[in-house]
């Protein structure tokens, strides 16, 4: 007789089948061998099967939604670039947003792909551990899709071409390197808080909404289709870092604080991470979509202060820095965008000042600083730069310690005033940004002692070219920046009078003109 | 905008990025394998040490005793990227689900003469522990190996083992047997036939050197398993009663003959670059051989009986042959 046991299993059990039985506790090796790494940090777990599978997805089922996915995406990157798809984006300022997110973007979800894995690995409970190998292998899916959508793009404009090369080794994108080699290096739980909850779920929405919804309202159907691709994986990455404080903290009321410490430094690192997100909103979208101001009230003080009211009752507050960003979001984008302005000469994309009716617009989404900050600092370089005496910022920048931004945030309270904290750590002195920071800094001094500053290490002839002598009589430090980074002359400094500007338009001419 | 693309015709400034135009010598275009690989890991400039292990930096060339000039020369033959990847399994699946589907509508299972399945339930449950440790420690080479061609192929290699142990609890399922799967957890945890075999696997858990654990568990271990179950056994039961296992199995069967392609190829590569790793993969390879051939010893004789061993020196020559052909002397 057919019994169908098969068919009377509920999800729930087939799924505890599929993983977590397959596990056994190892009695040949100690456990606290086999996962060495989940007891330092201080967590305390007493039952591992208490973790609530945030997604039940076998393998066989992931692999056929995901397949669908790829045939559907691919394909589509294919027609696009068939079709010269990057002479439809709105203006040819646009494709400075793809130069600055492939620069920062695929190397951090690499960055997240072996920081998932390494999760997988060491998680002791089985359960977690499935459901970060599964987003392991989604963010190798992530870093290679954007690789791709992107690379058509490489062939027809300039700055793109070194990403790879540039990832370690570019100031700017310093913050980011920083951010996930300080996660990675963290113990796994504190790893889980940094990615898995504040970045993929506090803040996810507010780097992922803005860049695809960018790319959509700007004609770039390949990055858009990546973006809206990606949306079901990302669904799936936000329920575990959640699933995750939440199991911390029902684990054990002891986990609280230590939760809570995270919580507040990965908010605001994240939070820095993202002023040039808000920057490219604002002033490098051709077709703009709502500013950064409307974005972060949105996505972070709605969505994310509804998100810690519901965690409070674990005892979770909201982090100590949600006052400060709510003052900076009409501040950070401004001063992003004039920070890199002024450093023509170092970046592998352009700059420019807003139009006439951008600057209305601005002054529109901004109302209490736009005009009486900014706009007269943009027209005075705008000016200047007319009168052939464009403003090039040559000194090296000073950076924070911990998230490595160039200094150049106001001090709360006081636009006017740059922003400068410093902490004292065996004799010597370090700079941070703000008093988050700085926090974070007093917190794990001898962890962010190390971080590699290029400002500090150009002068220890650290960041020279490969083959450089750097005991040469005649050697002076940063004498080769632009090598050092294989910098293009072609994709620094001003749009106006770039061989993208100039290309583009004689394509689009070529492409839509008999 | 619609533009008319049969009169648009544009010259690139370039075919390709500069790490892959270095690496290949010209700007050539480059394939989706190539520029969703290579020389993308971070390689310098990290700003702190791991709390767990300060004494690495986050990617450390040092976790090994392989060295490698290019350790992208440890490339994919089957060139597998996310995408090339999930899609050649998304087949494989629909296969498989077929496959499955085709044994419930037809009764097969149900219809399989009791003694032939009582016999091998026994053999092949345990195995999705096996393959639940198999993912494991594919998971720590992908962690801690140097370079993404092989990190991203242990990775998709580690997902298809968790795949491999959910097709063998299916498999226990599609004889409505959840019994069976019990019974052979608790033969995993103190049946006499699999111990050294469990032993193995959990001293592969905490071995330090991600190059030696890839040896033992897809090399050694698994070039002597698959054979021995998804193809020695398979048939043997073939012959006795019918397809049914081999169906079930299948996804097993063809990863098996498609990974080994892999490894072999890494392994010739690894041992082509210079005459210490050459030597390196000999000792390791005849130690872990060794090992699991004692591991899979009674494993074989509740296959195989009184032919275990004859089968086994068979695919120990056979193991042999793939290492000499990589270029190792064992």
């Amino acid at each position: 007789m057919d019994m169908k046991v098969a068919k009377k299993l509920g999800l729930k059990e087939r799924y505890s089948l599929m993983t977590r039985d397959l596990a056994w506790d190892t009695t040949y090796q100690p456990m606290d061998k086999v996962f060495p790494q989940t007891t330092y940090e201080g967590i305390k777990i007493h039952d591992w099967d208490k973790w609530e599978d945030p997604f039940r997805l076998t393998m066989d089922a992931y692999w056929k939604y995901q397949a669908e996915k790829e045939r559907k995406l691919y394909a589509i990157l294919d027609g696009f670039n068939q079709n010269n798809g990057h002479l439809s984006v709105t203006d040819a300022r646009y494709i400075n947003v793809l130069k600055l997110f492939l620069g920062s973007t695929p190397p951090l979800e690499l960055m997240a792909a072996r920081g998932f894995s390494m999760m997988g690995r060491q998680m002791n409970g089985a359960g977690p551990r499935v459901a970060c190998q599964m987003q392991a292998v989604d963010e190798y899916r992530h870093f290679q899709t954007q690789i791709h959508s992107i690379s058509n793009y490489n062939k027809y404009y300039n700055g793109m071409d070194e990403f790879a090369h540039q990832q370690s080794r570019m100031w700017y994108l310093s913050d980011g390197k920083s951010f996930f080699d300080d996660a990675i290096t963290a113990g796994p739980f504190e790893f889980m808080v940094a990615i898995g909850f504040a970045f993929e779920y506090v803040l996810t929405n507010i780097l992922f909404v803005p860049f695809i919804s960018g790319a959509a309202y700007n004609g770039d159907m390949a990055a858009m289709t990546v973006g809206f691709s990606a949306q079901s994986d990302e669904a799936r990455h936000m329920t575990l870092g959640l699933e995750c404080i939440k199991f911390m903290l029902e684990q054990d009321p002891d986990n609280l604080p230590i939760v809570q410490r995270w919580i507040d430094k990965w908010t605001w690192r994240g939070t820095r991470k993202l002023a040039s997100v808000g920057m490219m909103m604002d002033y490098m979208l051709p077709k703009r979509i709502m500013s950064f101001k409307e974005a972060w009230e949105m996505y972070v003080e709605e969505n994310g202060g509804a998100l810690f009211k519901d965690l409070a009752r674990y005892g979770i507050t909201i982090p100590k820095c949600f006052g400060q960003t709510i003052e900076e979001k009409e501040h950070v984008t401004h001063q992003s965008w004039i920070g890199f302005y002024m450093k023509p000469q170092a970046t592998p994309f352009h700059t420019w000042i807003p139009t006439p009716d951008e600057m209305d617009w601005l002054s529109e989404k901004y109302p209490n600083t736009f005009d009486k900050y900014y706009r007269p600092v943009l027209e005075f370089f705008d000016a200047q730069e007319k009168a052939g005496n464009r403003f090039d910022n040559k000194t090296a920048p000073m950076n924070c310690q911990v998230c490595v931004s160039t200094m150049k945030f106001n001090e709360p309270g006081d636009p006017m005033e740059m922003c400068f904290r410093e902490s004292i750590y065996q004799g010597e002195k370090f700079h941070t940004c703000s008093d988050h920071c700085k926090e974070i800094f007093d917190n794990e001094p001898e962890k962010y002692v190390q971080t590699f500053i290029s400002s500090h290490q150009v002068l220890q002839g650290n960041c020279e070219p490969d083959g450089t002598d750097v005991n040469a009589a005649d050697f002076k430090p940063g004498q080769n920046m632009l090598d050092y980074w294989k910098l293009d002359k072609r994709a620094l400094g001003d749009f106006n009078g770039s061989e993208d500007q100039k290309n583009f338009a004689a394509w689009r001419e070529q492409a839509t003109k008999n | 905008m619609a533009i008319d693309l049969r009169t648009v015709s544009i010259t690139p400034l370039r075919q390709t990025f500069g790490h892959l135009a270095r690496r290949m010598g010209a700007d050539k275009p480059a394939s989706r394998y190539m520029e969703a690989t290579m020389d993308l890991q971070p390689v310098e400039n990290y700003h702190y040490r791991p709390t767990w292990e300060p004494e690495f930096d986050i990617f450390d060339q040092t976790r090994t005793k392989i060295t490698m000039k290019d350790w992208y020369a440890l490339k994919d033959p089957r060139q597998y990227y996310y995408g090339a990847w999930t899609l050649a399994r998304g087949k494989m699946q629909e296969i498989a689900e077929g496959d499955f589907d085709l044994v419930d509508e037809l009764g097969l299972a149900a219809a399989y003469p009791a003694a032939g399945k009582e016999e091998a339930l026994k053999v092949f449950l345990p195995l999705r522990h096996v393959a639940w440790g198999s993912n494991l420690n594919k998971a720590y080479v992908s962690s801690y190996g140097y370079g993404i061609a092989i990190s991203q192929a242990a990775c998709y290699a580690s997902m298809d083992q968790l795949g491999a142990a959910q097709y063998v609890s299916r498999l226990g399922l599609a004889f409505n047997d959840l019994d069976a799967l019990a019974a052979a957890k608790t033969a995993w945890l103190e049946g006499a036939e699999w111990q050294e075999l469990r032993r193995y696997v959990e001293d592969l858990m905490v071995e330090k050197d991600w190059y030696e654990v890839l040896i033992a568990q897809d090399f050694a271990l698994e070039g002597l398993l698959y054979p021995l179950i998804y193809e020695r056994y398979n048939e043997k039961l073939n012959a006795a009663y019918s397809p049914v296992f081999s169906m079930l199995t299948r996804f097993q069967r063809e990863w098996f003959g498609e990974t080994s392609k892999w490894m072999d190829s890494v392994l010739k590569a690894t041992a082509a670059d210079n005459a210490e790793n050459k030597a390196q993969l000999a000792g390791w390879i005849k130690h872990w051989r060794e090992r699991a051939l004692k591991a899979l010893q009674p494993v074989a004789v509740l296959a195989f009986g009184a032919e275990a061993d004859a089968i086994l020196d068979e695919l120990v020559q056979n193991l042999n042959a793939r290492a000499a052909k990589a270029g190792i002397t064992l």
